[in-house]
């Protein structure tokens, strides 16, 4: 894998649902070149088809048409398991809703896709216990997200998303449940895993501040892309 | 893996105590149901062995007439005579004894007393081969049998019902019209398969049976034990062969007599107790089937209740077949933990039932692990559905479900 490689190249993704009259064109042809490293914030109206490029992107949903080569790989050629497999291993999800498993603790829910790996259970504490540091929540381990504050939550959520040592973070709506000081937070967590520990971080996001802190802002607008701009390295 | 699907199997059952509770409540019924009744059953049929025994090993029971048990019955067939006994005696070979007996129910008074019960006129063989034995004195001597002397040998009933605390043996019991000297008491046997006691017995020699309670010289059957089980077929056609003869019944024609083999009719008996039992497992069987669809049923709610932990799963990686494992494996442990219940339970009842029916309590070990392997399957079979549904779910519509 060489580093001129883009991480993620979408070529002609359309994505459509429904059929005949009542035919939605969610994503209308679009054309998109991710590097390692980067750190971008797609943004764009409802309905743009943003989410839909989101789940494209993280191997949740597959295209009506286009090619999709993660890595090289050509990713809309994976069966269901394969992808499962390709999500586990090189993927990470943060959620709006934080979607954490309830009643279950904070370093639970994080070994949760190393349960998935197979790792023993050693490994996946040693995993966990540091990529709950890495977030900021040492001594928060054995709390239930019903007893962490919202913004607490989140950084498990992350802290999940990231034990696995993932090369690309896909974050959708990351900020959108939590307060400005709280949101701020969670997007200098998020620059700092991408400045120094080298993730790939790839942002939905409606909030102009919180697009700030990414160099490069994707806009939807109707299925296409609308603007790409890369901010000058600050 | 397993083991983790199994701890989280074991959350998941936790977290929702009631619902799984009264889920279990299903199997544990079925499984329970059917445990006892097998059990219950098989103590049973022990219990209907135990009592055939008692009648008499070996026995074959010679009656006058046809199908004495069946309808149309021929009761008028000629009766047996005391020289028809001492044919059997003298011509058969392999036998413990040879004991003719005539009936009739008589009260018998002693004191200000009286209790109704059967009058049986025999002979001392009929201790041999009815496996009588005698908890206190004798029984007829062969000059008694002769010359019709008034002696008895009484059942433990009669000796509660009319004796109380005098000790009856040298007593003088009234029997219809004329008194006996009580000479020996019968151990009691208990009731019989049939229902009845066997204990209420009075047993007088033959011929004062004949002169003073009949009025008449028949002998309605004759017992003959065998002493080797194998000998029973050659004993019964010899016994025919010598009754042909007496009641001279020509060839080709029906006999006028029955000689039936009562160990057939004891297995014959506990062969039907052994297909009742069956049948009652099949019913509870049945309860069971309607326990693995509630498991089904409350599997497929938990489904839907969790589509969104579902889908979050699925986002981080799981496989189809590590979701499925998950749920197969949650209803697997539910289904075994009601069956390890009910097994408990039903043994619980028939214990229970084996004192209160005075059974022998009889638990079968392969019953009991093949309701936990039953358990287990109903758990594979109607968890897989729910299961399957679990692992197909789309993660990006599970995630979006609240």
């Amino acid at each position: 894998m060489s580093k001129a490689q883009p991480l993620v190249e979408l070529k002609g993704i359309e994505r459509h649902y429904g059929q005949g009259g009542g035919l939605v064109r969610a994503l209308a042809g679009v054309d998109l070149g991710i590097k390692r490293g980067e750190f971008i914030a797609i943004m764009g109206p409802s309905g743009s088809g943003k989410s839909t490029a989101m789940n494209i992107i993280g191997c949740l949903d597959r295209p009506s048409s286009g090619s999709y080569l993660f890595s090289g790989v050509d990713a809309t050629a994976l069966s269901r398991d394969e992808r499962a497999l390709l999500r586990r291993n090189y993927l990470g999800f943060v959620f709006q809703g934080f979607n954490l498993l309830n009643r279950t603790t904070a370093i639970e829910n994080v070994e949760l896709p190393l349960i998935y790996r197979g790792n023993p259970k050693r490994e996946r504490r040693e995993k966990a216990v540091r990529a709950l540091h890495l977030v900021g929540l040492q001594g928060r381990e054995h709390h239930t997200p019903g007893e962490l504050s919202g913004g607490q939550q989140q950084r498990v959520a992350i802290a999940r998303a990231i034990v696995t040592d993932p090369l690309l973070l896909l974050a959708d709506e990351p900020t959108g449940n939590l307060d400005t000081a709280r949101s701020h937070e969670i997007m200098e967590l998020l620059t700092r895993l991408n400045q120094e520990n080298a993730i790939t971080v790839v942002m939905v996001t409606h909030e102009p501040d919180m697009a700030a802190y990414a160099h490069r802002a994707i806009r939807f607008v109707d299925g296409y892309i609308a603007s790409d701009e890369t901010r000058a390295a600050a | 893996m397993l083991w983790e699907a199994i701890k989280l199997a074991l959350t998941s059952i936790r977290r929702n105590a009631l619902r799984s509770v009264l889920t279990l409540l299903g199997i544990v019924i079925g499984v329970g149901a059917v445990i006892a009744m097998v059990t219950i059953g098989t103590g049973a049929s022990q219990k209907v062995q135990e009592n055939l025994a008692k009648l008499g090993s070996n026995m074959l029971i010679v009656r006058a007439g046809q199908s004495t048990f069946g309808p149309g019955s021929n009761n008028d067939a000629r009766a047996f005579e005391e020289r028809d006994v001492a044919a059997l005696k003298a011509n058969l070979s392999g036998v413990r004894g040879v004991a003719p007996s005539a009936q009739r129910n008589a009260k018998t008074v002693y004191g200000a007393l009286n209790y109704d019960t059967t009058v049986t006129g025999t002979t001392s063989d009929y201790f041999i081969v009815q496996d009588w034995t005698l908890s206190e004195g004798r029984v007829f001597t062969e000059g008694e049998e002769r010359s019709g002397t008034t002696v008895c040998v009484i059942g433990s009933t009669i000796v509660t019902e009319l004796f109380g605390s005098v000790d009856p043996l040298g007593q003088r019991l009234r029997i219809g019209n004329f008194a006996c000297e009580v000479i020996g008491l019968l151990d009691s046997k208990g009731q019989s398969a049939f229902g009845s006691d066997q204990d209420s017995v009075v047993l007088l020699p033959l011929r004062t049976f004949h002169r003073r309670l009949a009025g008449n010289t028949r002998i309605s059957s004759i017992n003959i034990s065998v002493t080797e089980a194998a000998d029973i077929p050659r004993v019964q056609r010899d016994a025919e062969d010598v009754l042909r003869e007496r009641r001279r019944v020509a060839p080709g024609e029906e006999d006028n007599f029955t000689v039936r083999d009562m160990t057939q009719i004891a297995n014959t008996m506990a062969a039907t107790t052994t297909i009742l039992t069956g049948l009652l497992g099949a019913v509870a069987a049945v309860s069971l089937l309607v326990g693995g669809i509630g498991i089904m049923n409350i599997m497929l709610v938990s489904v839907t209740e969790r589509t969104r932990e579902i889908g979050i799963r699925l986002a981080i990686g799981a496989l189809e077949r590590q979701v499925l494992t998950q749920f197969l494996v949650e209803s697997i442990v539910l289904a075994l933990f009601g069956g390890i219940i009910g097994i408990i339970a039903g043994l619980g009842i028939a214990a229970a039932a084996a004192v209160l029916m005075d059974v022998p309590f009889n638990a079968d070990p392969r019953i009991i692990a093949l309701a936990f392997v039953v358990s287990a399957a109903i758990g594979v079979v109607f968890g897989y559905f729910p299961a399957r549904r679990a692992a197909r779910l789309d993660p990006i519509e599970a995630l979006r479900r609240e």
